[in-house]
């Protein structure tokens, strides 16, 4: 009972029975830690809004509030009787206790895990586009020549060249000579990480130039950049998608090592790396203020790698077939 | 072989200069000045910070600041901004403090992981291949100076043991015997901290490229004509599956000036990394280009070796 303008078949009459996507998601499903990692993202997406939304709208839940009667305060201790009434927790506790200055480290916790999360993917998108564009553009146009050379080679000297730079050393130099700021953090992050992608980006490109795909759009005299960023790029994400999964996680990390350094991110964000590396002076006395970032840092960047895993053997057609 | 070595080691010299330009560049234009580091001295006036710009090329233009950093380099007179040491026997030192933590986490590195990573390979889906696989990612996703704090709290506490610093200040006089197991416990425990992430990114790769190899036929074969399992695991299997781990030996270089600025820092090691961090610090130009060139140049290096190394083992890979 199809109308009349759908001219094709649908996917069961051509004996395709799943898109692409179901295939990866099937396979995906089955990996239980994968699946895990994956619950453990959405809550934190959640979670991280909903932070967002709280610390920014409700004046008790701001992290910024000290109650210098309150601090050091264990976990799940409730306020004491000497403070004004405005400034009384929610709920009549601290979940997860009060820090040096007597600041709700739930609340921080929340606030930092939407600067976090931010940190991560935005660094991870900035190096996202440079990597798809170097990649794309050194694949497709590698045989043209540019000044003797061949772009393909232009391009992949440059990514040597940023390959060579000691990465941490470099981040920690540009961190430490610019004005601090959150901003500075993700740009850094993202522009020394792009050089996996740009790499895996060109491999994909080489082989897809010769698809026909490719040259029934060529043949129909289409645009070169809407060739690259429509028809190619869509079909060499399934690498990319899994590193970038994983250097979510590397940047998350990246931003708690800088922290712990002294070059994170300043107050007055609270990120979990800065909580966690300010915790370490109270270690003896308030473990809390570690264990708690730490464990969140551990969780999260530990949801991220399985995650990335499980896609990486759910987009593995060797694999997928053995699966099924 | 010959045209290939020299091509490309002209080729990486090419990359090292333009490395060295980058990174100065990225230096000076960076905002941040050795002048800025104490802004709120009352001691400094205009005129001495006048005078110290003079003194350290900071008012010449950027070419210029450039060819004095690559004269004095090479004739071994560049002098740190901080304390106006030379600075290569400061590295020279700082290296030598350095290179006995390295080993002794690379040989850690790589002697734990390549049994677990076999087991797990040979194992496959048991419960300790599970067991190890989720160890392996929880290690790798655990902040090092999260987990170092919580370990050096259990081996101070629980085992008493020293673990700040070269040696345990006031053992000086003790006997040889004493000092040398002081050293030993110094150097073990930074050591294992900083081997656990490499331990379990290695016995990942391990475990993979075992899987890989342990499909093949000459493995079967292997079997087939009836040879012990320790013979086509050991013999047949894993001298194939070595393969790229040679090229990752060419890799490690690098990892001796920038891979340990963290475990330098908790445990006071002072070594190239902690160099590294105090330069950053201080703005000291000096330091930090030169020590960035000593990375890229021993990144370069080392993939040269592991090209070499890699042509060395495979007969099917030939370089030309």
């Amino acid at each position: 009972m199809n109308p009349p303008s759908n001219l094709l078949p649908d996917a069961e009459a051509l004996g395709a029975a799943e898109t692409p996507f179901q295939q990866v998601w099937r396979t995906f499903r089955r990996d239980r830690l994968a699946m895990a990692g994956l619950v453990v993202l959405a809550s934190l997406v959640v979670l991280a809004f909903l932070g967002k939304l709280l610390t920014e709208w409700w004046v008790v839940f701001d992290p910024a509030t000290v109650r210098l009667p309150d601090k050091l305060l264990p976990p799940l201790s409730t306020p004491s009787h000497s403070l004004a009434k405005e400034l009384l927790p929610p709920l009549g506790a601290y979940p997860f206790g009060t820090d040096e200055l007597g600041r709700n480290v739930f609340a921080r916790m929340l606030q930092g895990s939407f600067v976090s999360l931010s940190v991560g993917i935005v660094a991870v998108s900035i190096s996202l586009v440079i990597g798809i564009t170097v990649g794309g553009l050194a694949g497709f146009y590698g045989r043209r020549k540019l000044a003797f050379v061949s772009i393909d080679t232009w391009l992949m000297r440059l990514t040597d060249v940023v390959l060579c730079f000691p990465t941490f050393f470099l981040i920690l130099t540009v961190v430490a000579l610019l004005p601090p700021s959150i901003y500075n953090i993700m740009i850094v992050i993202g522009i020394t990480s792009w050089m996996g992608t740009a790499r895996f980006v060109r491999a994909e490109f080489l082989a897809l130039r010769e698809q026909d795909f490719v040259t029934a759009a060529k043949a129909l005299g289409l645009p070169e950049l809407r060739i690259i960023f429509r028809h190619m790029v869509p079909n060499a994400l399934a690498p990319v998608l899994v590193s970038a999964t994983i250097d979510v996680a590397y940047a998350i990390l990246t931003e708690s090592a800088l922290s712990f350094l002294g070059f994170g991110v300043r107050p007055p964000y609270a990120t979990w790396g800065n909580i966690l590396a300010d915790g370490r002076s109270y270690i003896f006395d308030a473990p809390w203020l570690f264990v708690i970032p730490g464990s969140a840092i551990l969780v999260v960047v530990l949801a991220f790698n399985l995650v990335g895993e499980g896609l990486r053997d759910a987009m593995n057609p060797k694999l997928r077939k053995r699966a099924s | 072989m010959g045209r290939y070595l020299t091509r490309t080691v002209l080729q990486r010299l090419l990359l090292l200069v333009v490395i060295s330009i980058i990174s100065h560049l990225v230096i000076h234009l960076a905002p941040g000045e050795p002048t800025e580091v104490d802004p709120m001295n009352p001691m400094m006036k205009a005129a001495d910070i006048a005078r110290i710009r003079q003194a350290f090329h900071l008012d010449d233009p950027f070419y210029l600041q450039y060819v004095h950093w690559i004269r004095d380099l090479f004739s071994g007179e560049l002098k740190s901004f901080h304390d106006g040491l030379p600075v290569l026997p400061k590295i020279w030192g700082r290296f030598l403090n350095s290179l006995p933590l390295f080993l002794c986490t690379t040989l850690i590195v790589w002697t734990a992981s390549f049994p677990t990573g076999i087991q797990a390979a040979l194992r496959r889906g048991s419960t300790y291949d599970r067991t190890t696989t989720f160890i392996a990612y929880t290690l790798i996703s655990i902040p090092g100076f999260f987990l170092s704090y919580v370990l050096i709290l259990l081996v101070v506490r629980v085992f008493h043991l020293p673990v700040i610093g070269l040696h345990t200040f006031g053992t000086e006089s003790a006997s040889a015997p004493t000092r040398l197991m002081d050293h030993v416990w110094h150097l073990v425990i930074p050591s294992v901290m900083a081997a656990l992430t490499g331990i379990a990114v290695l016995s990942r790769y391990v475990r993979s490229q075992m899987l890989e190899v342990i499909e093949q036929d000459y493995v079967r074969t292997a079997r087939a004509k009836g040879l012990d399992e320790d013979h086509v695991v050991y013999g047949h299997a894993l001298r194939n599956a070595l393969l790229p781990f040679v090229t990752m030996f060419g890799f490690l270089l690098p990892g001796l000036i920038s891979g340990s600025v963290i475990f330098e820092q908790i445990f006071a090691w002072p070594g190239l990394g902690l160099l590294g961090y105090e330069a950053i610090l201080a703005r000291d130009f000096p330091m930090i280009l030169t020590l960035n060139f000593m990375a890229a140049a021993l990144t370069l290096g080392g993939i040269l070796v592991s090209d070499l190394l890699y042509a060395l083992v495979d007969p099917r890979i030939r370089l030309e």
